[in-house]
């Protein structure tokens, strides 16, 4: 590619449409530590990438899973954990709860098909504000390389609507092609009549 | 009073083992009290009765419609919003129906899979590689079979439900309360439940009817039931290694499973409040583990052989994440 079309391209942003993915990725940090580390990268001007969006928790042994699967459910790439190391806990012992719940949670949505590289778990004492940017950097590539996640909204979506045969259309299964509808005139349905 | 006065009701299971069905037979004499309070206009699984029937009533004519059974097939769903239409109130019947249930777990596999499964493994007596189609050209005329949706669904998925009934099956005590409820709220004998209730369950967890000891959960291995050689039938199952459903699972089965030195294995469902039941389960054997150490954690996860299977047993269609990636993206993409 010459350099003008390069140029051209990246004017019209066909380009980065292309090449570039940039992930979701959910942040979970603590309010002692992880978020302290966070405010210290800011305030120091450090910089990391903008893919993590975080969010305080008062402790990591606050995090239900439920927070990372409904995470995964509406559109994340990946979800980064992060508290204080462990024997530092404000609470005592809950980052070790955390901990347990990270490494049970990675084996549960391995058998999900959810590669393990997208939840992880880092920790990061409030004067770690480097340390802590150049991790959710280490992650951001790790996703990048992944590629998206693309959990389908369609599957939260409630009731009709929901082209649930397009989607598997997309995905190159099988060709069997999807029955009319019939909803559109429900009691002449005489197919489903016995 | 004449059949017609008295009001319809309709028992119809989708994708399901028919449990449920027996589960309703197993309310002994009360049968007949259904029998005299209701007109019942389907039921497959006891008595003849044709969708063209169903069909022919007008909207809302049914009172009370049960759907045990999760929507598998195009002819299910269909056969659900046609239910939906005709009834006053839609009662989801059973696991399969509010979370899934067994069948479910079929969303961890594409449909690719599941039919290779059923259609082409060794065992299998299939020379010609003969799969299911959805149409088929007979001498007659083209014949048309239900057409296999590509994830199970959970009725309320499909339709709005009125109520919930859980279990797998539901107890048979627990079917009578909830009907009895509903014939009194016909009746104007009694108070109509409020929309989204869950009928003939408890409002607590499975632990709390549970009558083991309890005492500082500590657990330094996860075993299965046929590794232990003897169980202690008054401590805690968790508390003994053995991974019990109890601390999510909704109340009202009586904790019989427990009761008789087996682990819980969920199938009341979420108890009140939990959003997505493997997750808060998750959330409770990982909190009573006895490690610090990632090694040592692993060690002692290791012995959940199938956390998918352990955590979402029943209620997968119904969880969050809803299937695993496989039921929507083929291999190797």
């Amino acid at each position: 590619m010459s350099v003008q079309t390069a140029i051209a391209s990246e004017t019209t942003g066909t380009v980065s449409q292309a090449t570039t993915f940039e992930p979701v990725i959910i942040g979970f940090t603590c309010n002692w530590c992880s978020y302290r580390a966070a405010d210290l990268a800011g305030t120091a001007r450090t910089k990391y990438p903008p893919n993590v969006r975080l969010i305080r928790l008062m402790c990591s042994g606050r995090l239900d899973p439920t927070f990372v699967l409904k995470a995964f459910a509406e559109g994340a790439d990946a979800v980064l954990l992060t508290g204080c190391h462990p024997g530092e806990c404000h609470y005592i012992e809950q980052n070790y709860k955390a901990l347990r719940r990270y490494r049970l949670l990675r084996r549960t949505l391995e058998g999900m098909g959810i590669e393990p590289a997208r939840i992880q778990l880092v920790w990061a004492s409030a004067a770690e504000g480097v340390r802590l940017a150049g991790e959710i950097a280490r992650v951001t590539e790790e996703v990048r390389a992944l590629g998206p996640l693309n959990w389908p909204k369609d599957l939260l979506a409630e009731v009709d609507g929901v082209d649930l045969e397009a989607a598997w259309a997309a995905t190159g299964g099988d060709s069997g092609d999807p029955p009319p509808e019939s909803d559109a005139n429900p009691d002449a349905a005489s197919e489903a009549t016995r | 009073m004449s059949p017609s006065a008295k009001p319809k009701l309709a028992i119809f299971g989708a994708a399901s083992c028919g449990g449920c069905d027996v589960a309703i037979v197993n309310i002994h004499e009360h049968i007949v009290d259904v029998a005299n309070a209701f007109d019942i206009v389907l039921w497959p699984t006891v008595m003849d009765g044709k969708y063209s029937d169903i069909e022919a009533l007008a909207d809302g004519e049914i009172a009370v419609t049960l759907v045990s059974g999760s929507m598998r097939t195009d002819e299910t769903i269909h056969l659900a919003r046609l239910l939906r239409r005709k009834s006053q109130f839609m009662v989801s019947f059973g696991s399969c129906a509010g979370e899934g249930c067994i069948p479910g777990l079929a969303n961890l596999s594409s449909r690719q899979e599941i039919l290779d499964t059923a259609f082409s493994t060794p065992s299998t007596d299939n020379p010609e590689g003969l799969r299911p189609s959805w149409e088929f050209g007979a001498a007659e005329g083209v014949l048309h079979l239900p057409e296999f949706e590509p994830l199970l669904r959970t009725l309320d998925q499909v339709v709005d439900v009125d109520y919930t009934i859980p279990g797998c099956p539901p107890e048979s005590g627990q079917i009578w309360a909830a009907l009895e409820a509903v014939v009194k709220a016909l009746n104007g004998t009694g108070p109509l439940p409020p929309k989204g209730s869950v009928l003939g369950a408890g409002e607590s967890t499975v632990c709390d009817e549970c009558g083991r000891k309890r005492d500082v959960k500590k657990i330094g291995r996860f075993v299965r039931i046929q590794q232990v050689a003897e169980i202690d039938p008054e401590l805690c199952l968790l508390e003994q290694g053995l991974p019990c459903n109890g601390p999510a699972t909704r109340s009202g089965c009586g904790a019989l499973c427990p009761a008789a030195s087996a682990p819980c294995i969920g199938c009341y469902g979420a108890a009140p409040g939990v959003i997505d039941y493997g997750a808060r389960l998750m959330s409770a054997f990982a909190s009573v583990v006895d490690a610090t150490e990632p090694a040592e954690i692993d060690r002692v996860l290791d012995g959940i052989a199938d956390p998918v299977g352990q955590f979402y047993r029943f209620s997968l269609a119904g969880s969050l994440l809803r299937s695993g990636r496989s039921a929507w993206q083929s291999d190797g993409e």
